[in-house]
């Protein structure tokens, strides 16, 4: 956490222990430390912004220790909030350290999901001194009668990575209860800890209260990191996330470094890199996987094997993003697409422990397209630009939670509630009918047929507050609170094989649980499927209750390849840059052989657009007409952009099949000579690419679009319309429960206006299908369209053309599908009716 | 069309089955008021689901106009279902009853309907060669019954589709649920195996403009 300081203040507020403890452990206390201490000291609301390895989590801490170390605190004394369970652990170990070394008497608590009820009740009667938490929990403490008391001596309020929460439903959820933590306790002054970020004023705004916003305090910068791209000997990939080519020269890599930390995209990129590396590793080097869907005995394992240095690389995801330095990471290899700059220097930071050497870091594009995202990551992380996104603004499923809960606090005044809430710079836009609406929804549902008003959630006591209805609500919100909503997830469990297919019972309560998957996932595999999981190939034999039973296989490659991780868009500040890049041959110089060949032949054969144009390309293929346009803006706004302008090239009697969209192009395919319809007129690129598509087509399209279904049932979870755990019995839990899809029909059939149909309006908007952006895009391209009719595929298309037949085709309707499913099989004899 | 037991029926996209024969439609599973019923529990999911399956069901009476109308039971989410229905609703109903000889097979969500409730009750009714009832017994033949919700998925292209059924075989027809809030549970759920001997059976999947006959082993 710790170390030497280039400068000292010799006025500063540290009182002699600390002096005398810095000093013993040979350090100096940094100058943004000292700065945090006298401002929070002082009562002010602050933002430390310092890259990793600065000290940030004892600067954070700093002001309370110091006060608790002279002023002993009956009750919570400091609420530290940090975005990870596994951290919020890591911490408390960690701070112990000082704080036993100093002789210092402070009690310090973790309270997590995973901590015993009994823990946490004793807590809320007999809290620690500090208090070290997550997001969720916080919403929970402030939905407890108990709050005001429990709260009643607050000072210090410290929020952990607070970059990597602000834009996310998890750190809106936050706000609320900071606002509602601020009310109980007024005194409590907050001190947020960040990565850089884009716009650090924006979280100053985010962080303080009302027109209070906090102080920026800036760390001082690390050393600028040492990145190279891989410069590989093998053939590039045209497309594909497989980095297969490369697997010597990472095994290489690995060899030639202490400690290795191998980040993938997806946590099936992560499967198969672990296993290819374990194919390479013929000197037995310690290697080991970490992603989310392991199960946590094996990730604690992981970490601690990492901390004691006795690992030498780690294949993981984003799960090791975020946190306190496992170990002493000497390089960070970065396979796949970088997708964004300051995604890729959080990551690059991990291989920053100390601050004054730079980090080392290389990049292994999977195709040739991600050759140039790394190039333009590599630049953009040089020069230390950031491209975090902006905090979320005003959502109203969260809002809705975070009445409920306050109800589940205690009765309240609504006036009281609209102010308390408008003070926290996120709900700044939050208008009185937009809040009285949620309300309504809240107690009531907000329909427009009265007729639950007998089993409203909350009713109006005679003197106008607002009142839980019945306290078995409260409980049922403790079970159903946060706004996570994931996937139903099913166990994994190793078995033995069974012997024949069919009658034979497996262990009822065998097997080792290897980890979690998607139902979805499971579902799709039958009996002797064999896939990869937890760094092996298994076969699957069953399911049985809620596991999925597998086996170890002896098979070479998985049948079933591959299950759904996390996906990030490419950002938009980065997409800028590459296409910046395509333009401008000088910049082109930077990249591998292999690829400026391709873009040679590119210029050669088509044309590479520039910056500011988009490309669309036209040709013919296979008695089918292809169009090709290359906006760079991500898969989700191409998906977006290729199911509207798939409906417009119909209107306009192309007759199009389907489409497929990468990160970067989209290919449409279309019965019709495309090159001829555009040359003769009756194709008007500009109108098929016009703005006004986010208008009609986008709402005909987005009601029944199963996106926008499962944008309704996260919104119908987190605004507790739905409940994920009730406290009634297993039996009946099932009765409980409609499907979201079904109540998203009835709904947008008999109230379109109603407020969840608009926050999951909201919601896919901005998130499944990438509208801003598409809308962005579209504005960008106006007037800058280029189109180059050609006799044959481009270079610069190959790659988009070969996810054809690789990922679903889009664009022909699920009548179409299920018809195709029957008539396939109409010859077959139907011999049963 | 599903050639049973001697007899032609029709499947409808709604979920209803027409029997020519008798000029006689089913539906299956109505659940009237299950809405209502999650509220008092505190889920206060939308109150127009009642509406919207009168919706479908006035349209679909409105198409063949039946003689007789049967609902093979399950017909209310719960015992006070037809207390709870507003009186919109209500009329409705009455005015259905007009038109069409109601008849009310009773299920295990309604064993009890009410005697103001237009329309005949009963347990389960014979028609030619058929047995309607709502819950499916293992020995019978010529069945037609409700209660399990049947539903197929089928994989295709990469895309998952899952859609109401109607599931059958020689001895037996499973309709799908009706209701505007009732989901479906997988033919290839345990829950069906009891009924048919190594999934002999054929699926009618619910398309939106059509219905898709399918056999059982390309269902997921």
């Amino acid at each position: 956490m710790l170390s030497e300081s280039p400068s000292v203040n010799p006025q500063n507020d540290l009182p002699l222990v600390f002096e005398r403890w810095f000093k013993s452990r040979g350090w100096r206390p940094r100058a943004h430390q000292l700065a945090i201490l006298e401002q929070a000291l002082d009562g002010q609301t602050c933002l430390l912004i310092a890259p990793t390895g600065g000290g940030k989590t004892l600067a954070g801490f700093l002001p309370s220790l110091v006060d608790l170390a002279d002023n002993p605190c009956d009750g919570i004394h400091t609420l530290y909030i940090s975005p990870l369970k596994a951290l919020a652990v890591d911490i408390a170990r960690n701070l112990e350290i000082p704080v036993k070394e100093m002789g210092l008497n402070i009690a310090i608590e973790t309270r997590t999901g995973d901590t015993p009820q009994s823990k946490r009740q004793r807590q809320r009667y007999n809290p620690p001194d500090i208090l070290i938490t997550t997001p969720e929990q916080a919403s929970l403490l402030i939905a407890h009668e108990g709050a005001a008391k429990f709260f009643g001596a607050l000072k210090y309020i410290v929020l952990d990575e607070l970059h990597a929460l602000v834009s996310s439903k998890r750190g809106l959820l936050l706000s609320l209860a900071l606002t509602r933590i601020s009310s109980l306790a007024p005194c409590a002054r907050r001190i947020g800890l960040s990565a850089t970020v884009a716009d650090p004023k924006l979280l100053c705004q985010w962080l303080g209260h009302g027109d209070n916003t906090a102080k920026l305090i800036m760390g001082a910068a690390g050393a600028v990191p040492e990145i190279s791209i891989l410069a590989t000997r093998e053939h590039l990939p045209w497309s594909g996330h497989s980095a297969r080519y490369a697997v010597p020269e990472i095994y290489q890599l690995i060899s030639n470094t202490g400690l290795a930390l191998v980040f993938v995209n997806t946590r099936s990129q992560a499967e198969r890199l672990f296993q290819d590396l374990w194919e390479a590793n013929e000197d037995h080097l310690p290697i080991a996987l970490h992603h989310g869907s392991l199960d946590v005995g094996q990730r604690r394992k992981v970490e601690a094997a990492m901390t004691e240095g006795k690992l030498r690389a780690v294949v993981c995801t984003s799960t090791l993003d975020l946190g306190i330095d496992w170990g002493d990471v000497d390089l960070v290899i970065n396979v796949g697409a970088p997708k964004g700059s300051s995604r890729i220097l959080q990551r690059i930071g991990r291989a920053n422990h100390r601050l004054d050497e730079p980090s080392r870091a290389v990049f292994v594009p999977s195709n040739r397209f991600e050759v140039l995202e790394c190039e333009a990551a590599r630049v953009a992380a040089k020069l230390g630009e950031q491209d975090s996104e902006p905090p979320l603004g005003l959502k109203r499923d969260v809002l809705a939670q975070h009445i409920l809960g306050c109800a589940c606090g205690g009765d309240f005044d609504a006036d009281e509630l609209f102010a308390e809430i408008t003070n926290s710079s996120p709900w700044f836009a939050l208008s009185r009918k937009e809040f009285d609406a949620v309300l309504d929804f809240v107690a009531t549902g907000g329909y427009a047929l009265s007729s639950y008003e007998q089993y409203a959630k909350l009713k109006q006591t005679s003197d106008g507050r607002w009142r839980l209805s019945h306290p078995r609500l409260a409980q049922n919100y403790r079970l159903n609170s946060g706004t996570i909503v994931e996937e139903a997830m099913i166990k994994v469990r190793l078995v033995r094989a069974q012997k024949k297919r069919g009658n034979k019972p497996m262990s009822r309560f065998g097997g080792k649980v290897l980890g979690e998957v998607e139902e979805w996932f499971v579902e799709q595999l039958v009996s002797g499927d064999t896939f990869l999981f937890a760094g092996q190939i298994l076969r699957f034999e069953g399911l049985q209750e809620m596991s999925a039973m597998v086996s170890r296989s002896f098979a070479q490659e998985p049948k079933v390849p591959s299950f759904y991780g996390g996906k990030f868009p490419l950002s938009t500040y980065l997409a800028g840059r590459v296409r910046k890049m395509l333009a401008d041959p000088q910049q082109q110089k930077m990249l591998p052989e292999q690829v400026r060949d391709w873009l040679n032949i590119q210029r050669w054969k088509s044309i590479l657009p520039k910056a500011a144009d988009m490309l669309v390309e036209t040709f013919p293929r296979a008695n089918k007409h292809y169009l090709v346009c290359y906006p760079f803006d991500g898969r989700l706004a191409h998906q977006t952009l290729g199911m509207l302008a798939t409906q417009r090239l119909e209107r306009m009697g192309a007759q199009p099949l389907g489409f497929v969209a990468n990160d970067y192009a989209l290919a449409i395919w279309c019965v019709r000579d495309l090159s001829l319809a555009i040359e003769t007129g009756r194709l008007d690129l500009t109108k098929l690419f016009d703005e006004d598509m986010l208008g009609d087509d986008l709402d005909a399209w987005l009601a029944q679009s199963s996106l926008m279904k499962r944008t309704f049932r996260d919104c119908a979870i987190i605004s507790g319309l739905i409940e994920r755990r009730t406290i009634r019995s297993e039996k009946s839990g099932r009765q409980m429960t409609v499907s979201s899809d079904l109540i998203y029909d009835v709904l947008r059939t008999h109230q379109p206006d109603h407020v969840l149909l608009k926050a999951a309006y909201d919601g896919a908007a901005s998130g499944l299908i990438d509208v801003k952006r598409l809308g962005q895009m579209l504005a960008r391209i106006k007037n800058h369209i280029v189109h180059k009719p050609l006799e044959a595929v481009s270079p610069l298309a190959v790659p988009v053309m070969l996810e054809i037949g690789r990922v679903p085709v889009y664009g022909e309707g699920d009548e179409a599908l299920l018809a195709e499913a029957a008539d396939s099989l109409i010859d077959e004899a139907m011999t049963l009716l | 069309m599903i050639e049973f037991h001697t007899l032609q029926l029709l499947p409808d996209l709604s979920g209803a089955l027409f029997i020519p024969e008798y000029d006689t439609l089913l539906v299956a599973d109505l659940h009237f008021e299950k809405g209502s019923s999650l509220a008092r529990f505190g889920v206060i999911i939308p109150p127009f689901d009642t509406r919207s399956t009168l919706d479908g069901l006035e349209d679909v009476v409105g198409r063949f106009k039946p003689k007789t109308l049967i609902s093979l039971g399950d017909s209310f989410h719960d015992r006070d279902g037809p207390e709870r229905l507003g009186k919109t609703e209500r009329e409705r109903i009455d005015a259905m009853a007009k038109q069409t000889d109601l008849l009310w097979i009773t299920g295990n969500h309604d064993p009890d309907l009410p005697d103001d409730l237009p329309g005949e009750v009963a347990e389960q009714v014979a028609l030619g060669p058929l047995t309607l009832r709502h819950e499916p017994t293992i020995c019978a033949d010529g069945e037609i019954c409700g209660h399990l919700h049947p539903a197929a998925i089928i994989q295709q292209r990469g895309r998952r589709l899952r859609r109401r059924c109607f599931a059958a075989n020689k001895r037996r027809i499973f309709m799908p649920a009706f209701g505007a809030y009732t989901g479906g549970l997988n033919v290839k759920d345990k829950a069906f195996e009891p009924y048919w001997k190594q999934r002999d059976f054929v699926v009618f999947m619910l398309g939106k403009t059509a219905i898709h006959r399918l056999p059982s082993r390309v269902l997921l």
